[in-house]
C-alpha cells in the first residue's frame, strides 16, 4: 500500500523520487507486493481450513515449513532486486526469470502437500475440488508465463502477447478459485451446515468459473491483431458469467436478510462487502469483454478500476474476512477495538468506492481522448486527468488508512498472545473455533 | 445430486479442450508477423531489461503513466524515439543507454510497428458488439 500511495504520488508530481525510485521500479514494487499478499495469503487459507475440514494435521509441516522459507526468501529476494533495478521486465512478474524457480519449486511441495492430505476426491465438497483445480492451475499458468525464455514463443511479438494473456487471464483464475473456494468454507462454518458446499447449484458455479478460466482470456487481446477466433471464443465464454450476475440479482433479498443475520460477526462482515464488491466488478466486466466497448475501455484507467476493484475489493476483503476467522481466537478479544474496527470498515469501503468512481472518471477522459480524430498531445491529456488522480490519491491514503485499523487488532492480539503464550509454555491450538467474539 | 463420476468427467473434458486449445495456441503463428532481426530480437531483451512495460503499453497493455508505444515508429519516426531515449523526460529517465541499445530498441519498435496498429479509432464496431480492423 505504502509503494501504491508513492505510485499515486508520481502521477502527481512528475519527477519525484525519480533518481532513486523511478516508477518503472514503483509499479513492480506495489505489484509484486500485491500479488504476493494475495497468492500466500491464498495458500495459508487453504492450508488452515483444510485441516479443519479433514480434522487432522497436514501431511507433513516440515515441508511447509520449508516452502514457507523458500517463499519468504525469494519474495525479499525479488523486492530488493526490484530496487536494485534488475528485472525480468514481463508485466505483473518483473522480476529476473531465475527468481521464479525457488516459487515452482515451493509450489510443488504445496501441491504435494495438499494432494496427501486430502487422500481423495470421493465425496468431497465444492471448496476442496476450487482448491485444487486452483493449485494446479496456478502452476500451469505460472509456468507459460515463462514460455517466452525460448526464443520460439517470443520471436514474433503478437504470439509472445497471446501467450502471455493467456497465461495471465487464467492465473487470476487460479487464485480466485483458492480465495473463493475458502470463502465457501468459511460460509458453511458461520452457517454450521455443508448444504450449499455439497449442492448442484455450487457445481454448477464451479464449472462456470473453471470453463471461463480456461477460456475467457482472450478479453485481455481484443484489439491485438491475433487469431480471430480467440476473440470469439472468449467473448461468448464471458458472457457465460452473465448468468452468475442474474443469481445475484435475483437472490439480492436472500442475501439482505442472510446478511442481517450474521452481520455482528466480524469475518462475515468483509464477505458482505466481498459480495458487493462481487457485484460492481462483474457488472463492469462484463461490459469490459464486450469487444466494441472494450474498444474504448482498453489502455485505459476504467481497466485499472476493474482491477482495483477485484484485487482489493473481492480479494483483499475475503482475505481478511479469513484471517479474522483463523486468528480470533487468541487469548485475547477484539472487543476493545470494536470502535476501531468499524472505523476501519466503513473507511476503507468507502475509500475504495471513491478510488474506484476516481479511476472510472479518468477512465472515461482517457477513452475520449484516444477515440478523437485530432487529439491534444499526450502529456496535455494527462494535465486534464489530474483532477480525477488527485481524489484517487487522496481516496489511496484513507483507503490504506482504514486498512491499517482493520490490521491492527488482528497484529496487536496476535503479537501480544504470541509472547504470554511463549511465556506460559503453552502449545498454541491447531484447530481453532469458531471466532467466540463478536461486534454488536 | 451430482455424482462423483459426472463431476470427474465434466473435469476431463474440460481439461482436454483446455489442452487442445492451448497446444494449437503453441504451435500456430498469428495471421501477421513480420521479420524478425537479430537487432530487434536483441531490442525485445533490452526493452524487458529496463522494463520499459512499467510505463508504456503495447497493444494498449502495460503501464499507463506514459504513452502507448505500438505504433510510434511509423508516427514519428526513429530519430524522435532516439531524441527520447537519449535524453529522457520529467517523468522518463535517462537510462544511458549504449549507441547499440539504442539502435535495438528503435528496431524492435519498427517490428511492433509492423506487426499491426493498436489505435482503437481503426476498428469497426458490429451491432452485435464483435469488432474489425
Ligand atoms: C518512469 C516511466 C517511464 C519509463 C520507465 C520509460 N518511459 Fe518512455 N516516456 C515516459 C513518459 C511519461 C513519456 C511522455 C513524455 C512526454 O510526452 O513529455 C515517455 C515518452 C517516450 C517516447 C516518446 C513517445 C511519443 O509518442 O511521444 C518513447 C519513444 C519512449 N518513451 C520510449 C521508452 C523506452 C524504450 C523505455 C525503456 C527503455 C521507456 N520509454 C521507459 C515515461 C517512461
Ligand atoms: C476477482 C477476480 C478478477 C481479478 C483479480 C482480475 C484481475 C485482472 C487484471 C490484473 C487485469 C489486468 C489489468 C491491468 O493491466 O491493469 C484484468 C483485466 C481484465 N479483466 Fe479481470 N479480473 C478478475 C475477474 C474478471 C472477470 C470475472 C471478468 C469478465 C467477466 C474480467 C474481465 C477483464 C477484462 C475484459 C480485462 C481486460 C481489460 C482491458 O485490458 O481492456 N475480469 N483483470
Amino acid at each position: 500500500m505504502v509503494w501504491g500511495v508513492t505510485g499515486g504520488l508520481q502521477y502527481l508530481v512528475p519527477g519525484f523520487l525519480k533518481q532513486y525510485l523511478s516508477f518503472e521500479k514503483v509499479r513492480p514494487l506495489h505489484v509484486s507486493s500485491v500479488v504476493f499478499w494475495i497468492i500466500f495469503g491464498a495458500m495459508g487459507a487453504v492450508m488452515s481450513y483444510l485441516q479443519q475440514h479433514t480434522g487432522k494435521k497436514i501431511y507433513s509441516c516440515l515441508l511447509f515449513r520449508i516452502q514457507f522459507l523458500l517463499f519468504g526468501i525469494t519474495v525479499i529476494l525479488i523486492l530488493v532486486s526490484y530496487c536494485a533495478g534488475i528485472f525480468g521486465g514481463r508485466e505483473y512478474w518483473e522480476f529476473h526469470p531465475l527468481l521464479a524457480l525457488p516459487i515452482v519449486v515451493g509450489w510443488l511441495l504445496f501441491l504435494f502437500n495438499f494432494l496427501k492430505t486430502v487422500g481423495s476426491l470421493r465425496q468431497q465438497p465444492v471448496y476442496v475440488w476450487m482448491w485444487l483445480t486452483g493449485i494446479v492451475f496456478f502452476l500451469f499458468t505460472f509456468l507459460e508465463s515463462y514460455l517466452w525464455v525460448f526464443p520460439y514463443f517470443r520471436m514474433h511479438v503478437v504470439k509472445d502477447m497471446t501467450i502471455q494473456w493467456k497465461s495471465y487471464g487464467s492465473m487470476v483464475g487460479s487464485w480466485n478459485m483458492l480465495l473463493y473456494g475458502s470463502s465457501i468454507f468459511l460460509m458453511d462454518k458461520i452457517n454450521q451446515h455443508k448444504k450449499y458446499s455439497f449442492s448442484t447449484i455450487a457445481f454448477v458455479l464451479y464449472f462456470t468459473g473453471l470453463f471461463n478460466l480456461m477460456f475467457n482470456w482472450g478479453h485481455h487481446i481484443y484489439t491485438l491483431p491475433t487469431h480471430a477466433y480467440v476473440k470469439h471464443i472468449s467473448y461468448a465464454v464471458s458472457m457465460t458469467e452473465l448468468f452468475i450476475l442474474g443469481r445475484i440479482i435475483y437472490l439480492w433479498k436472500v442475501s439482505l436478510t442472510e446478511a442481517k443475520k450474521h452481520f455482528f460477526r466480524l469475518s462475515y462482515r468483509f464477505l458482505a462487502a466481498a459480495d458487493v464488491w462481487v457485484f460492481l466488478t462483474l457488472v463492469l466486466a462484463i461490459f469490459m469483454s464486450i469487444p466494441g466497448i472494450n474498444v474504448y475501455t482498453h489502455g485505459t484507467h476504467i481497466t485499472v478500476a476493474h482491477t482495483m476493484g477485484a484485487t482489493i475489493g473481492i480479494n483483499s476483503f475475503i482475505l481478511l474476512a479469513i484471517a479474522f476467522d483463523i486468528l480470533s481466537d487468541t487469548c485475547q478479544s477484539f472487543e476493545p477495538f470494536k470502535k476501531l474496527f468499524n472505523r476501519g470498515f466503513w473507511l476503507s469501503n468507502i475509500s475504495l468506492l471513491v478510488f474506484w468512481l476516481s479511476l472510472i472518471g479518468a477512465g472515461l477522459l482517457k477513452a475520449n481522448w484516444q477515440m478523437q480524430t485530432d487529439p491534444v498531445p499526450f502529456q496535455t491529456m494527462m494535465l486534464q486527468l489530474r483532477p480525477f488522480f488527485i481524489l484517487f490519491l487522496i481516496s489511496g491514503i484513507t483507503l490504506m488508512s482504514g486498512m491499517f485499523l482493520l490490521i491492527y487488532p488482528l497484529v496487536r492480539n496476535q503479537w501480544v498472545c504470541y509472547f504470554q503464550q511463549s511465556g506460559d509454555r503453552q502449545k498454541p491450538q491447531h484447530f481453532p473455533r469458531m471466532s467466540r467474539f463478536s461486534i454488536e | 445430486m451430482v455424482t462423483d463420476r459426472s463431476r470427474l468427467l465434466t473435469l476431463v473434458l474440460l481439461a482436454i479442450g483446455f489442452l487442445l486449445y492451448s497446444i494449437t495456441l503453441y504451435s500456430t503463428q498469428p495471421p501477421k508477423k513480420p521479420a524478425v532481426t537479430a537487432l530487434s530480437s536483441k531490442g525485445k531483451l533490452v526493452w524487458q531489461q529496463y522494463n520499459c512495460t512499467g510505463c508504456h503499453q503495447v497493444y494498449g497493455l502495460g503501464g499507463y503513466l506514459g504513452p502507448d508505444l505500438t505504433n510510434t515508429y511509423s508516427r514519428k519516426g526513429p530519430a524522435y524515439i532516439k531524441a527520447f531515449l537519449a535524453g529522457g523526460t520529467v517523468t522518463m529517465p535517462n537510462f544511458q543507454l549504449s549507441a547499440e541499445e539504442m539502435e535495438a530498441l528503435v528496431a524492435y519498435l519498427q517490428n511492433i510497428d509492423a506487426s499491426g496498429t493498436a489505435d482503437p479509432r481503426s476498428f469497426t464496431i458490429h451491432t452485435n458488439g464483435t469488432i474489425e480492423q
